[in-house]
């Protein structure tokens, strides 16, 4: 546990923390909110995709992004929310360059759904938050700054490629009680997210963004404490520890008999601490009205029945339909649904005629590894989904044995091929013939009698010896588990 | 021979007895001489025109029958209105020198249909005004006499037509601004229903009441100018999806049998003796004509004003916040960014914009929305049903489009007094009604205008009522100084 966990622990027992998130997440649409441009920013050129729409040029209108509605409303329906049959968008009025109409298109009172939950595990228990709302709004562009901040900067260098990106607000009801349950909040919110392909859940590039919400309050104490907002967290990790920080810091500030300040905080990564940005004083006024430019939405109960037919199986049931179907236990279920490219991968290799559980070891085993270490998925690997079923089928007929199978699936991972040519053509097939290891059993008990009569006599590890030498006479291909049978058998007739 | 309409232009553009180079030589022409005394232009686009010319001649050419009406026939813009590469400056020097890098929708159907856009008209600063004072590139003068207004906001278009110069122009219209300049200056001028005409392309005043309209000679033109700019526009996710009907269909319909409403209201004190004759007069025309006039009653007319002074200012307030020196338009430099925020909006905003945008910052304010914004809406909304109760017990509203005749330059230099001159048209705006204004007279030389409003999508009643008007009068052919000139 760190210092600052310790801390953390300390001052929980004396005051409750209420922790509330709000999460921006970029819709993976093809367009932006507002106008036809792409909504790829990264791989463009600065400033390339922008049009007098996004630009804010005068006399350009806004048009609704249809996708990103269904996207939101997709969301939504994945958190149980409740979808309004009328909903609008406002505009939020401000100053800043990287906002060139001088408002953002958002929503206020009417947001396209509201009144959702979320679960997921903390520490062994489930923890259930409320999700006070999801609604739609369009993103800022960016900015470079020669110096630290636009204020004191001798020059600033404004993109606009990021400018109109739908983006999706999810705030969640003040549930929350340790930095913990916050992050994996999180985790389980982002998962979903992406689960339903609506985000691509990158807290780094800043497509998965949080500001947390945090008071404390003496145990036992109705009213809520003085909220300070966080922000400038990009990592799971740093939320965390921004979190941490800054229960430490209110503690401090309470216990000493001080009074908190209703403020905006950022987190400083290096400096480990959060630092403040922002007082109530000096919080904009952001004079919220209906857009003009935009007639009110109405989403019909057929279309948000349509949207909800189309969802996808969510992470969550996911799982418990592959304890139940496949068999596989709660941890295994658990980490093959994590992503839904993986469920999709095991679903895809016992529609490929592996067995489940077969499958489901190579996965997160072997596979998982490789993965990891050769910063490859599966899918772009040289052997892809249907390689890795022949593979494993390959196993599961007793045609090659288990340390055969992983070295060639080493090899084609990197290298691709066609496992059964490759195990026809170099003779990889496992001697499983009985009559061929009997023989090879007798050899090796006449070749190694100390071994033989020290088993014998109860000594267990003195098979290992054996057995190596039936393996290497086999050239590894032996059937281990037939060998391992056979000379047990031979070893107790005599 | 007299100006000649565009119903006249296009016969005569068919029959040979002239072209689309010669029309435009002469509108320049007409245009040069008079700019001294009129300041309607703000650009003149001759390079423009000249291409246009010359593919309306192509095109009437090759096909006569098939062109439009509009074709090869000069007319002007509202600097409010974005043509690709063209400055734009919506009055303001906020926008000297801004070229748009796009046309806007109803700008590109007419440019579609052949027509041949002389110049940028002046206009009231971001079409806030009544008078055309409020440019930042000086008055207009209006052509029956110089030393008086043509109206606001779009006064350099409603000028333009009075004098001759062109047959047509479009103009902007958020509380009355197509209306009022069209009475001042004694020319046809018509406010669409909200939704017809996109604006895509429209800098932007008030979103929820602005909307663009012709200046024309006569009713007829105006029909037809309405037509080719009319229709929805994906791009205006307020513009009505429904078809237009033709107006030129139900034109010559007449008004008998018609029930006219005169709404107690706008016939009530503030009115000049002049004006109010004038349109009384008017009203006997419409009974000859087989109509049936009856009094009306738009209870909430006196708080429409109040109502439509917080609206639109709030909207513009957002609105014009892009005007921050940031990407496009004048810029102040300054060492920080807030600095350069506020030197670029002092410099370059006139006083009656800052005066709206400080109004309309206060009405959205946390604490004051409720009781400015969110009740101007409710009250807004009463003034819509009222509008529809009336229309109820009559098929159109006949009323004066403006308490006065045009005044003398400097006259109203009190804000208070200039929005009073939208009192009787601005309701239309907050309803979203259509609505029309037509010469019915003259009090000292100076035109009056009468206003014909329908119900919403009625357009075409609305150009019906105004042409039985039209057609028994002759206020409609008398020609402003200038426009005598012209012929």
């Amino acid at each position: 546990m760190t210092e600052t966990a310790t801390l953390t622990a300390a001052a929980l027992d004396r005051y409750e923390v209420v922790i509330g998130l709000e999460v921006h997440a970029q819709l993976l649409t093809r367009s932006k909110m507002f106008c036809p441009c792409p909504a790829d920013y990264i791989s463009a050129a600065p400033n390339e995709n922008t049009c007098p729409v996004c630009l804010g040029l005068p006399g350009v209108l806004p048009t609704i992004n249809q996708q990103a509605v269904e996207y939101t409303v997709r969301t939504a329906l994945a958190l149980h929310c409740d979808i309004p049959a009328f909903t609008k968008f406002d505009r939020k009025n401000y100053f800043y360059p990287d906002l060139p109409k001088g408002y953002q298109i958002s929503q206020y009172d009417l947001p396209l759904s509201v009144h959702g939950h979320l679960e997921f595990p903390v520490g062994g228990e489930t923890v259930r938050c409320g999700i006070t709302r999801v609604h739609l709004e369009e993103d800022t562009g960016t900015m470079h700054h020669a110096g630290d901040v636009l204020q004191s900067a001798t020059s600033s260098l404004i993109d606009l490629n990021r400018c109109g990106v739908p983006l999706m607000e999810i705030v969640g009801d003040p549930d929350l009680r340790t930095p913990e349950a916050a992050r994996e909040y999180l985790v389980r919110l982002r998962q979903i997210l992406t689960y339903i392909g609506v985000n691509d859940g990158n807290l780094e590039q800043g497509s998965f963004r949080c500001d947390a919400n945090i008071s404390l309050r003496p145990r036992g104490a109705d009213e809520l404490g003085v909220k300070v907002e966080v922000k400038n967290m990009n990592s799971f990790r740093a939320v965390q520890r921004a979190l941490e920080s800054e229960i430490e810091r209110q503690t401090g500030v309470l216990d000493s008999g001080g009074t908190l300040v209703q403020e905006t905080r950022g987190w400083v990564e290096a400096q480990g601490r959060t630092i403040s940005q922002r007082s109530k004083e000096q919080a904009h006024d952001y004079r919220y009205f209906p857009e003009p430019d935009l007639p009110p939405l109405r989403l019909d109960t057929a279309y948000v029945e349509r949207v909800r037919a189309a969802l996808p199986e969510l992470p969550e049931a996911r799982a418990q339909r592959f304890q139940q179907q496949y068999g596989l236990n709660a941890y295994d279920a658990a980490v093959l649904t994590d992503t839904r490219e993986d469920a999709d991968t095991l679903e895809a290799l016992v529609a490929a005629g592996v067995p489940a559980k077969l499958a489901a070891n190579w996965q997160s085993g072997d596979v998982a590894a490789l993965a990891n270490e050769l910063r490859t998925p599966l899918r772009q690997s040289g052997l892809g989904i249907d390689g890795l079923a022949s593979l494993l089928r390959l196993v599961d007929a007793g045609t090659i044995n288990g340390p055969t199978a992983k070295e060639l699936l080493t090899e084609l991972y990197v290298g691709g091929g066609n496992p059964e040519a490759l195990v026809r053509d170099r003779g990889l097939a496992q001697v499983s013939d009985t009559t061929e290891l009997s023989a090879l059993v007798d050899a090796a008990i006449a070749a190694n009698p100390a071994a033989a009569t020290d088993f014998r006599a109860g000594k267990q590890q003195a098979l290992g010896q054996l057995m190596r030498s039936v393996k290497d006479a086999t050239g590894g291909k032996a059937d281990m588990p037939l060998v391992n049978r056979l000379l047990r058998d031979r070893l107790a007739e005599q | 021979m007299t100006p000649r309409t565009i119903t006249e232009l296009a016969a005569a553009l068919r029959s040979g007895s002239t072209s689309p180079r010669t029309l435009l030589a002469d509108a320049l022409a007409h245009a040069e001489r008079s700019q001294k005394d009129l300041n309607a232009y703000l650009a003149v686009t001759r390079e423009l025109a000249e291409a246009q010319a010359d593919a309306a001649t192509r095109e009437l050419q090759d096909h006569p029958d098939t062109a439009s009406p509009l074709c090869g026939i000069p007319m002007a813009l509202k600097d409010v209105l974005c043509v690709d590469g063209i400055e734009t400056t919506a009055g303001s020097k906020m926008l000297s020198g801004f070229k748009p890098p796009y046309t806007g929708t109803a700008v590109q159907r007419l440019f579609d249909a052949g027509a041949v856009c002389i110049g940028k008209t002046n206009c009231d600063e971001f079409a806030m005004g009544s008078s055309t004072e409020n440019s930042a590139y000086g008055p207009v003068g209006n052509p029956w006499d110089i030393e008086r207004v043509p109206g606001g906001s779009s006064g350099g278009s409603a000028a333009t037509v009075a004098a001759g110069t062109v047959p047509y122009s479009l103009g902007s219209d958020t509380g009355g601004s197509i209306r009022q300049p069209a009475a001042l200056c004694g020319v046809v001028g018509f406010k669409p229903t909200y939704g017809r005409v996109s604006r895509y392309g429209l800098i932007a005043f008030a979103s929820s009441l602005d909307q663009i309209g012709p200046f024309t000679r006569t009713v007829e033109d105006c029909a037809l100018v309405y037509s080719a700019i009319a229709g929805h526009d994906p791009r205006d996710s307020t513009s009505d999806p429904r078809a237009v009907d033709d107006p030129l269909a139900s034109l010559h319909a007449g008004v008998a049998g018609m029930r006219l409403g005169v709404p107690r209201e706008y016939l009530a004190a503030g009115l000049e003796p002049g004006v109010r004759a004038s349109v009384e007069s008017a009203f006997r025309v419409l009974e000859a004509q087989g109509a049936t006039l009856q009094e009306v009653s738009l209870p909430s007319t006196d708080v429409a004003l109040s109502v439509y002074y917080v609206i639109a200012p709030a909207e513009c307030s957002s609105n014009l916040a892009r005007y921050d020196g940031v990407r496009f338009g004048n810029r102040v430099e300054r060492p920080t960014v807030t600095e350069m925020y506020m030197q670029t909006r002092e410099a370059g905003f006139g006083p009656e914009v800052k005066r709206r945008i400080m109004l309309g910052t206060y009405a959205l304010s946390s604490g004051y929305y409720d009781a400015y914004y969110r009740q101007a809406q409710k009250v807004r909304t009463l003034v819509s049903q009222e509008f529809e109760a009336v229309f109820n017990q009559v098929d159109a509203i006949v009323c004066p489009t403006s308490p006065s005749v045009a005044f003398p330059m400097g006259s109203h230099d009190e804000p208070l007094s200039m929005y009073m001159c939208d009192v009787v048209t601005l309701p239309a705006n907050l309803a979203g009604v259509p609505g029309i204004s037509v010469p019915c007279g003259f009090v000292d030389g100076l035109p009056v205008g009468l206003q014909v409003i329908a119900p919403r999508f009625e357009d075409s009643r609305v150009f019906r009522v105004a042409q039985a008007y039209e057609q028994a009068t002759e206020f409609h052919a008398e020609l402003s100084p200038y426009a005598r000139e012209a012929a």
